[in-house]
């Protein structure tokens, strides 16, 4: 029989934010690549919250486009809202969230697809992989076309036998009633590869309307908005925003959940995915927290040219009728009409401990696999991770070497490392409390982290990289004058000190140590600093920010240098770890499942003790 | 844990070697700060000698003082400069007298100048690391990290304290909790309050720190470990070991603690001499029995004597020795005993001498019911032990020190939370220097800390969207 057959670098199975990531590098640096998606409508789609960022994901934005990613170009085109979270803590917890519009964000990532040189947009199901002597070489589609590669990049999503549930309604559909790709997960399998099943949820929209705002709290965005994108002028999006509302469940609410919890498939044993703890739906919130007697709600347009509102807080897979009954005991909504309905979804997704840090199956060389499917979950963590799967997919062909970043580089570093080094039971979403180096890690120098590699990798423009060394240069030289230039205890300075509720001085001082008062910061002690040379913003938050937190940073500095030496010794994936002797027998078996490229990696392995690092430390002496 | 890399080792640490007889001992200290550590605790006798200065392979006669300029003992050190010494780093061996008690004080003085008590088998692994052990040395280093380790572990658990360990449980979960809040809100900002959370903190993060400054004084005297000295009360039935451990038990001394799981026949009590720590197991009489429930407890008698520091041999004066007696004296030939022959204000039917010379070791009269020899029992205790004569398990005091190094970087972590609140640093940091002392304090009771922060705030906090 006839069929279809074509060559290309690299086949993106998936257009969601992980594949169009994958795409984009893959066809940016030069590769001819194609990206396969059920459907072309919905490329970039967002089926669940209507947001992008928030604390620790917007830190992933950020590095997403310092490294030269498109998520936060196409958020800073698309946003309604915007928020910087956290304001008034330290810089290291600041964090963009922005209300997209969803068409607008689909419809713009789609565009950027479209127009990219190299990349092609081919809506198909791929329905197996070809693997030959453990390398692989293509992948089949449902029809029987054929497309060659050198490598390819697993960016499937919720889509994998996904099927949605609410009540006792089951629908065999990936989310928005897309067609599920039904066929892949066994060719897989076939593969030896380890698949799982995660569940996750969305509430439903409700006709904007039928809803009484006066009942809610208006949520305003920030006054001056600041974008996620280092490429992105701050004046060109300065613009109106839509609001968001606040409402409250209440016992009604919880009591007809709870009258009906026998008819939630999550209770009832229907479901047999794991999900997550940190976005559990309102019959789990009720049920674990039950002497909260009430539960916060924000109500977020889905976009401009839509009336659909998402209810954040309360995703939920009860029958229909419930879900009326339930959203109608909320303030605000009493008449709310529902568009769709609140549903959980269940999908296979892979176990990531199956993968190399470059996000490559250890098992198949050249597959690699990012996003929900390696058990994430969220828009920033999937894009993440499809960015680097699709740098390493690319470094591999061009011969080169992977991209990894560490836990001491990037939160992309953090969420990478607890994804294929520990054990994962339940979808991972990314937080703060996850970085143990995220006084270094902030979102406002995620460009000065990350820029350099990403112009290594190749993805950053030479005038990008350019501006990003010379702002290192400006900040130093900056923190450098500042520190010799002297504050006299005279009448100027006590004046002005007195006005800011600051403590006046006994001797002269330094502008350092007058940065480093809780009450002070840089921008505002210039009238002290006649001499002080124009610069940039961002110039100007990272003087002030390295002053001010000085002595936090330099600790963390000092604890990375110790974390660096560990992860600087290699560990060669043939390793048999059988064979040493003096490792305990559950350090073995770990260590032989899991491969790790570092001894700083295999310390972070459950079940490897720091008595067997000191023996591979050893071990590594005698080879 | 601190790890060391080929040819690079950044911290400086100490352990006591086995002793070279004569009543000498050899604390070995090794790495790159070794020097100026010793230099900190050393005060050789020409006051002109400054240690820092000189030559490898020399050695110095001199003194070990403390905090208070107090002579702790008198010692001879010897200086090898890296790369010629065992470890091929500089290493410096601090020849010392007297028992563990002097070694103990000196190892603690190590510690406060910012040494670390050794891993098990370091010394070995930064030897090898450095080149100066060869391979067909290395297996054997390997086999013994994990088996080593293993035991440092089990006996660390074994000899906290039952009220310690409680007590840095419920410190770790303070502390985890009020991370968690934290962590909490900002991860969800809009959902949980942090404006003025330092002030609510702050007197929690002082009753922590006063909490741990209590516990690191007493693991000054030893008592932050439950094991002492193992002692077992030995003697036929009814030659007064009963009495005895009332005796013992019913002066001013401190009872430090009830033993759980004790038996109908073996009853154990720890208490505090001076500073020194008894754990004192009064057995069943030794004797052959058919009684299926007696016969357990002459098992665990047995098994006492096995594992015993020092035996205390209860003989009753008023009668003849016999062959209970005579089973008993062929089962302590080989252990450090104390012979106490009790009922001295009866008539006796056995002396002193004719102990003495039978057994060879020190012989104390005394009347348990009266109270009598208390005294002499004690003294001649101490004495034993502060000539080295009577010795802890080495591990128990290594034991010791590792778990005073945690608590000691617990509390300086607290003191930087303590510091941040007070010059007002926003909230995000706290948990930083929260989450190092919960590690810390983790590590005393053998615990990591791995997804324990994470696990808290879901459980606790109710979460997201």
């Amino acid at each position: 029989m006839p069929f279809v057959e074509e060559s290309y670098d690299v086949c993106v199975i998936g257009a969601g934010h992980a594949g169009c990531e994958a795409a984009l590098a893959c066809s940016r640096l030069g590769l001819e690549t194609i990206v396969f998606t059920v459907s072309v409508d919905s490329i970039a789609m967002m089926p669940c919250n209507p947001n992008i960022g928030g604390s620790s994901k917007g830190h992933l934005v950020r590095e997403i486009d310092a490294l030269g990613g498109e998520m936060g170009v196409n958020i800073d085109k698309t946003f309604i809202q915007s928020k910087m979270l956290n304001k008034s803590k330290g810089p290291a917890v600041h964090s963009l969230r922005a209300q997209a519009d969803k068409s607008d964000y689909s419809r713009e990532m789609r565009r950027t697809l479209e127009n990219q040189e190299h990349l092609t947009i081919r809506q198909a199901e791929v329905s197996d992989i070809i693997v030959e002597d453990n390398v692989l070489t293509g992948v089949k589609t449902v029809s029987g076309a054929t497309y060659h590669c050198k490598a390819a990049v697993l960016c499937t999503g919720v889509y994998l036998k996904a099927r949605c549930l609410y009540g006792d309604v089951v629908t065999h559909t990936g989310p928005n009633g897309l067609q599920a790709a039904n066929h892949l997960t066994d060719s897989l399998i076939a593969h030896g590869i380890e698949v799982r099943r995660f569940k996750t949820g969305t509430p439903a929209r409700i006709d904007k309307n039928s809803i009484d705002f006066s009942k809610m709290t208006e949520q305003l965005g920030d006054e001056r908005i600041v974008p996620f994108s280092f490429t992105t002028d701050p004046e060109s999006i300065q613009k109106e925003q839509v609001s968001c509302w606040l409402t409250y469940t209440n016992e009604d609410t919880h009591n007809i959940i709870r009258a009906n919890l026998d008819r939630s498939p999550l209770y009832s044993g229907v479901i047999d995915g794991v999900g997550p703890r940190y976005c559990p739906s309102i019959e789990d919130k009720v049920v674990k927290f039950a002497d909260k007697n009430r539960h916060q709600l924000f109500v977020e347009p889905e976009g401009l040219h839509t009336n659909e509102m998402y209810i954040s807080g309360m995703s939920s897979s009860l029958p229909e009728d419930v879900q009326y009954e339930m959203y109608r005991t909320v303030p605000g909504l009493e008449h709310c009409k529902i568009v769709r309905n609140a549903y959980a979804i269940e999908y296979d997704c892979f176990n990531p401990n199956q993968l190399y840090p470059s996000l490559e199956f250890k098992k198949i060389k050249g597959l690699f696999s990012g996003g929900q499917s390696n058990g994430s979950s969220g828009y920033e963590e999937a894009a993440a991770q499809g960015l680097i799967a699709g740098i390493n997919a690319a470094m591999e062909i061009l011969g080169r070497e992977p991209l990894i970043l560490d836990r001491s580089e990037a939160y992309i570093g953090v969420l990478i490392d607890d994804l294929v080094t520990k054990e994962n039971v339940e979808p991972y979403r990314m937080m703060t409390s996850r970085a143990e180096y995220r006084l270094l890690l902030r979102q406002d120098n995620a460009d000065l982290r990350l820029t350099p590699k990403g112009y290594e990798v190749g993805l950053i423009s030479q005038s990008r990289y350019d501006w990003v060394k010379l702002k290192e240069k400006l900040i130093s030289a900056e923190i450098e004058r500042v520190s010799h230039v002297v504050i006299g205890a005279n009448k100027k300075t006590q004046e002005f000190l007195a006005e800011h509720e600051s403590v006046e001085l006994n001797t002269g001082t330094t502008l350092t140590e007058l940065i480093r008062r809780p009450e002070l910061n840089y921008d505002l002690l210039a009238p002290l600093d006649p001499d002080r040379p124009e610069l940039h913003p961002e110039v100007r938050e990272q003087v002030n920010i390295n002053i001010k937190y000085d002595g936090y940073i330099t600790r963390q500095i000092k604890q990375v240098e110790e974390f660096k030496r560990l992860e600087k010794k290699k560990l060669s994936p043939d390793i048999d770890y059988e064979k040493i002797s003096g490792l305990r027998i559950e350090a073995r078996q770990k260590l032989n499942k899991l491969k790790p490229i570092s001894i700083g990696q295999a310390s972070r392995i459950q079940g490897v003790s720091p008595a067997d690092i000191s023996v591979l430390l050893v071990y590594l002496g005698t080879i | 844990m601190e790890m060391i890399e080929h040819g690079l080792i950044s911290d400086t640490i100490f352990a006591n070697a086995a002793g070279i007889g004569g009543g000498i001992s050899v604390i070995r200290v090794s790495g790159s700060r070794a020097i100026e550590i010793v230099n900190d605790i050393f005060k050789p006798k020409n006051k002109d000698k400054i240690l820092l200065d000189q030559k490898t392979y020399t050695m110095h006669y001199g003194h070990v003082t403390d905090e208070d300029d107090h002579i702790v003992d008198e010692v001879l050190v010897l200086l090898m400069r890296a790369p010629h010494s065992y470890t091929a780093e500089d290493v410096v061996e601090i020849d010392c007298h007297g028992g563990q008690f002097v070694v103990c004080r000196i190892m603690d003085l190590l510690l406060k100048a910012g040494a670390r008590p050794a891993e098990p088998g370091e010394f070995t692994k930064r030897a090898f690391l450095n080149g100066r052990i060869d391979l067909s040395q290395a297996e054997s280093v390997m086999d013994v990290i994990n088996a080593k380790n293993q035991f440092a572990l089990d006996s660390s658990l074994n000899q906290l304290h039952g009220a310690v360990k409680k007590k840095i449980v419920d410190f770790r979960e303070q502390i985890l909790h009020e991370s968690a809040y934290i962590e909490a809100a900002l991860d969800d900002p809009e959902h949980y309050e942090l404006d003025s959370y330092g002030e609510q903190l702050l007197p929690k993060i002082e009753y922590l720190i006063s909490e741990i400054k209590e516990l690191l004084r007493n693991s000054d005297n030893g008592r932050i470990l439950s094991e002492g000295l193992k002692t077992v009360i030995v003697g036929k039935p009814n030659a007064g070991k009963s009495s005895l451990m009332n005796m013992l038990l019913g002066t001013e001394y401190a009872i430090v603690t009830d033993v759980a799981g004790t038996t109908r026949d073996v009853l154990e009590k720890d208490f505090n001499l001076d500073g020194i720590t008894l754990h004192i197991t009064d057995t069943a009489g030794i004797r052959s029995t058919e009684d299926a429930v007696e016969k357990i407890g002459v098992e665990r008698a047995r098994k006492a004597l096995d594992e015993a520091d020092l035996v205390l041999y209860v003989i009753d004066s008023s009668s003849e020795t016999d062959e209970a007696d005579e089973e008993i004296m062929s089962c302590i030939r080989e252990k450090k005993v104390i012979v106490l022959l009790n009922k001295c204000d009866l008539s006796p039917m056995v002396t002193e001498e004719k102990i003495r010379e039978r057994l060879g070791v020190p012989v104390i009269l005394c009347s348990a019911k009266y109270g009598d020899g208390l005294r002499e029992l004690t003294d001649q205790i101490k004495e034993m032990f502060i000539t080295g004569d009577l010795k802890y398990n080495d591990e128990v005091y290594i034991t010791n020190l590792r778990q005073k190094e945690c608590l000691m970087k617990a509390l300086d972590s607290l003191k930087l939370v303590r510091n941040s609140i007070e010059e007002l640093v926003p909230e995000d940091f706290y948990t930083v220097d929260l989450l190092n002392a919960y590690e810390s304090l983790g590590l005393i009771i053998g615990e990591s800390v791995t997804d324990d922060l994470v696990d808290k705030i879901f459980h606790e906090f109710c979460m997201g969207k």
